[in-house]
This record gives C-alpha cells, structure tokens and sequence, in this order.
C-alpha cells in the first residue's frame, strides 16, 4: 500500500514536472529592476504593475517573436549599491537581454557601469536631468526640453516675467535650474528677474541657481515670505522641483500667506498623478505641471489603455499589488511605451541581441502609438513626443491646458541657449 | 601576560585562510566556466563584497561586544574611507568621463574649471589608500576625545554617533562640498592602471578583501587576548570600578574607537572599487543600524559572530530580493525577532553551544545577566551593558 502511494505519487510529479515543459513555448526573460522596498517604493512600484501589466498583454498577443516574456523582477530596496548588485545579477547570471527599471538618477548612475560592461541593455523611463548619453540605456521619458523648457514657455506665453527657482538639493533640480536659467537669459529676461539666488565661485562663473531645501524639510515660512516680496509685482511664477513629501508643507505655507495661482502659480515638476494618491491636493488646485502625458488625455489610446490596466489590476497575480485607488502617471505610461519600443525593435532586428536591438533602435524608424501619443525613438538614445501642460484640480488630476506638438529631445542642453 | 590563541583556531583559521585566498580564486579563474566547481566572477565579487561589510561588523563587534560602547555609526567611517579612496578613483578616470575633461564630469557641469586644491593630493594613489584610514581615525579620535573626556556613556553615546552620522550624511548630499552630492562618485574606470571592471582586478580587490578580513580578525582577536582586552572588558562590565582601580578608561576607550574607525575605513577602501558607488545614503543611520543587526545575528562578543553574520543576512538579502521581492523584508524581519527570542548569543552562540563549546576554552563568555537582555534590539533598548552602574554616575 504504501509503496504504491509512493509509485503513484512519483509518477504525478513526474508528470507535472514533464506536462509544462511540453506546454510552455520559448521565453524570453527580462529584468525588472525597481525599489519594492525602502523610500522609492511608493513611486518605484507603480512602474513594476504596469511593466507586468505590458508583458501580460503582449504575452497574450503572442509574444515577442514567438517568444513568451518572463519578467525576473528584482526589489533595488531604494539602495543604491544593491542596484548596482541586482543589475551585475541580472546580465551575468541570468543573462537578461533588457532591463527595464531604475527611477532615481542615482540609481541608473549606479547601474551604469554595469550595463556598459556587460554590454546590456536598460529602459529608464523618469523625468530626468540629462547630461549623460549611455550606448546601453534608452531614456525614454521626458529630457529637459520637453518638460522644463515648455513649461517656461508657457509661462512667457502667459505673460509671466518673473520666475522663481526652488527645488530639493540634489542632481536633477541643480541641472534643470541651471539649464533654465541660461533659457531665460536667452529669452530676455534680465538675470535680477530670477529668483530664488545664485551662487559663484571665485571666478564669477554661476554654479547653481535657486533655491535648494533638503530632502525632507518641512518648514519653508522664510521661503515662502521671500517668494511673496519677489510675486508682489504680480507677474512672477516659481518652477518647483521639490520631491517627495516637502510639497505638503510647501503648499500650505504658500496657501497660508494668501498667495493664490492666479497672483503666481507654481508649475510642480516632480508632482503627477500618482503623487497625489498619498499627498492631499486641497493647497495645489489651479497649479500647474508639465508632463508627456496625464491621464486626463482624451484619445482612444489612453482611454482603452486605462480601461485594460484598471480590469488588470483586479485580477493580477503580483504579491502585494495594490488594487484600489489607482491612477496613472507619466512615468507609468512611459515604462509601458518602453516595453512596445523594445519589442517593435526586437521584431525589426529579428533577434533578441543587444547590439541588433540597439541599431534598430537608434534607426530612428521605430515608434510606438501609446497612451500618450506617438512616441519615436530617435538616434541620441530619446524620444521624440507630446508635452502637455495642466492645471492641478481637486480631484489630483490634470486639465489640459496647452499640448506641444511632437518635442524633439535634446539631452544635452547646458551651454546651448547662451551661444545662438 | 597575554592569553595565547588556542591551537584548535589557528588550525581553522589557516584552511579557511587557505579556502578564502587561493582556493576559490583559483576555481573562478583556472575552471573552465562549465565545470560544477567553476566560481563564476559575479560569485567572487559579491564575495568580496560581503567580506569588507564583514570587516565592518568585526569592527563594530570590538566596539560593541568587548568595550561596551554600542557605535549607532560606524558605516560613517565606512563611507569617509570609501569617499577618500573614491576620489582617487575618480581622478583616474581621466578623460574618459560624458565630458571628456580632466576633472570629474560632476564638476565640469557645476561648472568648476580647476580641481579644488584639497582634491589634488588624491591623484597619488598611496595618499588616497592612508586618507582612506587616518581621515576616519581622526575625526573618531576627535569624536571620542570629546565624548570620552565628558563621559558620554551608554545610550547617549550611541545616540550622538548615530547624530554624526546623520550630520555627515546631510553635509555630503550639498553640492558645495565638491563631493558630488547625492550622485557621489561612480562610473570608475582604473585601479592602479588597470581597468577596474576586468575579472582580474575584481578577483585581486576580492583576495584583498578576504586577506584584509582575516588579519583584521586577528589582530583585533589577539588585542582581546592582551591585558588591553581585559581592561577591555572591564570596562565593558563595569567601568566605574576600572575608574576607581586608577585606569584611564576614557583612554582605552579612545583608543578602541578609533582602531575600529581606522579598520572601517579600510573596509570601505576596498568595498568602493567592488560596487563601483559610494554616495551620501551609506551614511544613512539605517545602515549602521544594519551593521548592528549583522553583530547581533551573528553573535556580540565573539568577532567571528559578526563575520558569520555580515555574510549570511547579506547573502539572505541577495538571494531574497531577487527570489521574493515582495516580501524580503518581511523575511528578515522575521529572522532577526527569531534569533533574538531563540538564540540570544546568535549564531555564535548556537554553534558554541552545538561544539560542546570547544572553542570557547579561553574565551570569556558575556556575563549571563547581560548577554542580550538589554542590547539585542539596538533601536528600542539600553546598549549600556553596565547600565546599572552608569546611572548612578
């Protein structure tokens, strides 16, 4: 008796091990690299749903080249040496032929090396600072030209003079206000007209522009006071590039003193949708934020992608997946434009290689029409796409207020305004 | 005067020398690569990794387990070594940076045109590598000059090494001081003229860091063994009584935070080229927190607790992230609150207790009271193992 249980249960588990094997077709794997732990988690793992989200999808269309995807999703933990850990793990243990993850320009700085060694290939897909052209990572959210700058313009649009520069200390705000700065000078707005400070070195050469709080601070009274002697004219804006939770206290204090959006808006930079599921949205109606798509959108893309990815969430197989209360957000959008690059690339070069792949990346031929609209992907490694500027409602969503039609990235912009 | 190291551990600690330093290079770089007992690089590198946060743990375990004083930083001077070794490295790197510039790509963009004179000595490579140890042997000699003279003790102690840290952390994360602010350095591309990236080099930084982990074990082992150790540990179980037997007890304490900032330094040194970053957040509090629970899991007053320790929770942490992302911290949450229920000394204190506690014949043992009543949760507990004492101060 008991050894034929013992027959009949190694023949079921035999069976089992054999049946999936025959089932299964070819895979393909791929590396998700994102913190599901740790300080980024609230941001990072909204990107990991919707880049599972896009494999489903693709998976149940037929996959890539025959192939079936299978994510490897690895937690980053929001530390910067494990990133660099987990993506050596990814390229030389499992052999992933593409990585998409990252959110912090620290963490793709960290993973860098690694991809440039092993000759891998990495999506990131966050607003970020540019000055860096990796031949082994695809940018594929929005450069500082296709959100800062038009924000600015749409501000000049607008009538505003004066702008006020005020972010969290750290690489992303430095770069974009630097940047800014030398676009403003270039549109003719005199340099006392910028606010928020400037700081020289010893030879004059400004090194940093604005205003800088760390990460974290809470009490901005003093900034705020100074912002509403610098407003009282009635034609100034701040550009804010803030992270994280010190928007809160900002807002309120900038409520408090009785300056409205009307008198001087504050275009937020880092702040979309899914931002404002965790921060209250009562002290930033009427303000502004520049993004390459809101969910808001009006097009049957993003309305039939939203309507998929709703109907997803609420049966997905993911542990820990949050499923109420979701929206959807620029830098979700964009990591889901990711995966369709990569795959229309991967059919064009008809093969998984890193080298093909980027070729036909970098072709200038392949593009995606997604949630946000058309996306191509151009030869410096950026794509070129829609910018939208909206007005914050009560609701945490965005009205659109003024589209940029189809902006043509440029990462590296430092320099270029002054010498036309 | 001193105490000898018994015979049963010098035999142990020559195979796993033997083990750590030629055997396992040897498998990674003369084994075909689909042998069974073939060491893959990525096995070697997150190895030596693993070793120098080792070293770490050991350090603090001398802190900790034998002196009494629970440091809540010492991941500080983990970062100041890897930070003044970083700079070397950074300078190497040459013109091959986004800007093709003799000066680091982060300074070519906040627009400096010539190095700050502070960062010219750092092209010399040996003046990097003793940066790496007396930058973070001064200031914790300058920290425990102060803390010691006032007699700081116990819980406050920790709490003002945990405070530095944090100070240090946010005085990196500013852009001014010209040490690349969040970002840090990163991106090196040379070690002593060879590219650092190469298999070779990252097996010669590994053999470093293992020969670096057994000698810092040793040296700190036999200081236990002296008479210095017993004051040691006097101190440790009751300092007043050290004070009224007319020793300096603010001088061996001194003494015993910087060695062990001077040898964190060095970890960090090596960590640096292995995981090619080192930025502000390693001097998070919660890092050193980590160092503390890698002691404690491993087992306080034993030095090679610690060890076991830093490399079974980081490689538990490796194997976690990638087998189950979502509930790794979960996991080693779990283990910590488990070791500290069920097997208070740690790992250590298991094994010694499994081995009949053969290696323990000249080895003192904690005093049973103390052991981990009121240390093994170092967030929420008095780290003072003299806490009765202290108070009447």
């Amino acid at each position: 008796m008991k050894i034929k249980s013992l027959i009949s249960f190694l023949a079921i588990a035999i069976f089992a091990a054999i049946i999936p094997s025959f089932a299964a077709d070819k895979v393909v794997k791929v590396g998700v690299l994102h913190s599901l732990s740790g300080t980024m988690a609230i941001s990072e793992t909204s990107l990991r749903d919707v880049l599972l989200f896009a494999f489903d999808e693709i998976n149940k269309s037929g996959g890539v080249l025959g192939h079936k995807i299978e994510p490897i999703v690895v937690d980053g933990a929001s530390n910067w040496p494990l990133f660099a850990e987990k993506a050596k793990e990814l390229l030389e243990v499992h052999k992933v032929p593409v990585v998409f993850g990252c959110w912090t320009s620290v963490s793709r700085k960290s993973v860098l090396p690694v991809f440039e060694k092993n000759n891998g290939l990495l999506f990131y897909a966050v607003q970020y600072e540019g000055e860096e052209l990796s031949p082994n990572i695809f940018y594929t959210a929005e450069a500082v030209n296709q959100q800062a700058t038009p924000a600015v313009d749409y501000l000049l649009e607008m009538g505003r003079k004066k702008f006020y520069l005020l972010g969290s200390d750290y690489v992303y705000p430095q770069t974009t206000n630097l940047i800014l700065l030398e676009y403003l000078l270039s549109k003719g707005i005199p340099i006392e007209n910028i606010g928020g400070g400037l700081r020289k070195d010893s030879k004059g050469n400004v090194i940093s522009a604005g205003k800088y709080v760390p990460f974290g601070h809470t009490d901005f009274q003093q900034i705020v006071a100074e912002i509403k002697q610098f407003a009282a004219s009635g034609d100034a804006c701040v550009i804010n590039t803030i992270n994280g939770d010190s928007n809160v206290p900002f807002f309120k204090e900038f409520a408090a003193s009785g300056l409205t959006a009307e008198e001087c808006p504050v275009v937020s930079l880092s702040l979309s949708e899914d931002e404002f599921r965790s921060l209250p949205t009562k002290d930033l109606v009427g303000h502004l934020g520049a993004w390459a798509y809101f969910m808001s959108l009006d097009t049957p893309e993003n309305k039939k992608f939203k309507e998929n990815f709703f109907e997803w969430l609420k049966t997905a197989n993911v542990p820990g997946i949050e499923r109420q209360n979701r929206v959807t957000c620029s830098p979700m959008v964009l990591s889901y434009s990711s995966v369709y690059l990569w795959k229309a690339a991967v059919e064009k070069a008809g093969s998984f290689e890193v080298d093909k792949v980027r070729a036909a990346l970098e072709s200038g031929e392949i593009t995606f029409l997604g949630p946000n609209g058309l996306n191509t992907m151009l030869k410096n490694h950026h794509t070129k796409k829609n910018v939208y500027i909206g007005e914050t409602k009560a609701d945490g969503q965005f009205k659109i207020l003024r589209q940029f039609e189809q902006v043509v990235p440029e990462p590296f912009l430092k320099g270029t305004f002054l010498k036309k | 005067m001193s105490d000898r190291l018994p015979k049963v551990e010098i035999f142990f600690l020559l195979i796993l020398s033997a083990v750590l330093i030629f055997v396992i290079p040897i498998l990674n770089s003369a084994v075909p690569t689909d042998h069974p007992f073939y060491i893959s690089n990525y096995l070697v590198n997150l190895l030596g990794q693993y070793f120098c946060l080792a070293i770490v743990a050991v350090s603090l375990d001398f802190l900790w387990g034998y002196t009494g004083l629970l440091s809540l930083g010492q991941m500080l001077f983990f970062s100041l070594g890897g930070y003044a070794f970083g700079m070397h490295l950074m300078l190497m790197i040459g013109r091959l940076g986004q800007y093709k510039s003799d000066l680091p790509d982060f300074m070519v963009f906040l627009g400096y045109n010539k190095l700050p004179d502070f960062w010219v000595p750092f092209y010399s490579f040996w003046f990097a590598a003793a940066a790496a140890l007396w930058v973070p042997g001064l200031l914790a000699f300058l920290f425990g000059w102060l803390a010691f003279r006032s007699r700081i003790r116990g819980v406050y102690f920790s709490i003002l090494t945990q405070a530095l840290t944090y100070a240090a952390c946010l005085l990196f994360f500013r852009n001014e001081l010209s040490m690349g602010g969040n970002n840090g350095f990163t991106d090196f591309k040379f070690i002593l003229g060879k590219p650092i990236n190469s298999p070779d080099t990252q097996r010669a930084l590994y053999v470093a860091s293992a020969l670096s982990l057994i000698l810092t074990y040793l040296l700190l082992r036999t200081l236990t063994l002296t008479k210095f150790g017993k004051v040691q540990r006097a101190i440790r179980d009751s300092e007043n009584r050290v004070l009224f037997s007319g020793y300096a007890a603010a001088n061996y304490k001194l003494f015993a935070f910087t060695l062990a900032a001077v040898i964190s330094g060095l970890a960090g040194a090596l960590y640096v080229p292995q995981v090619g970053i080192i930025n502000p957040s390693q001097m998070e509090p919660s890092r050193s927190l980590e160092a503390v629970v890698w002691v404690a899991v491993g087992g306080r007053g034993t030095l090679y607790g610690p060890v076991i320790g830093a490399v079974g929770v980081n490689a538990l942490r490796s194997w976690a992230t990638i087998s189950l992302p979502a509930y790794w911290p979960i996991l080693l949450g779990s283990l910590f609150i488990l070791v500290v229920l069920f097997a208070p000394r740690g790992i250590a204190g298991f094994l010694e207790f499994l081995a009949g506690k053969v290696l323990t014949a000249s080895r003192p043992i904690l005093p049973n009271t103390q052991i981990f009543t009121n240390s093994s949760l170092p967030k929420t507990s008095s780290p003072n193992p003299s806490g009765q004492e202290s108070q009447k101060t």
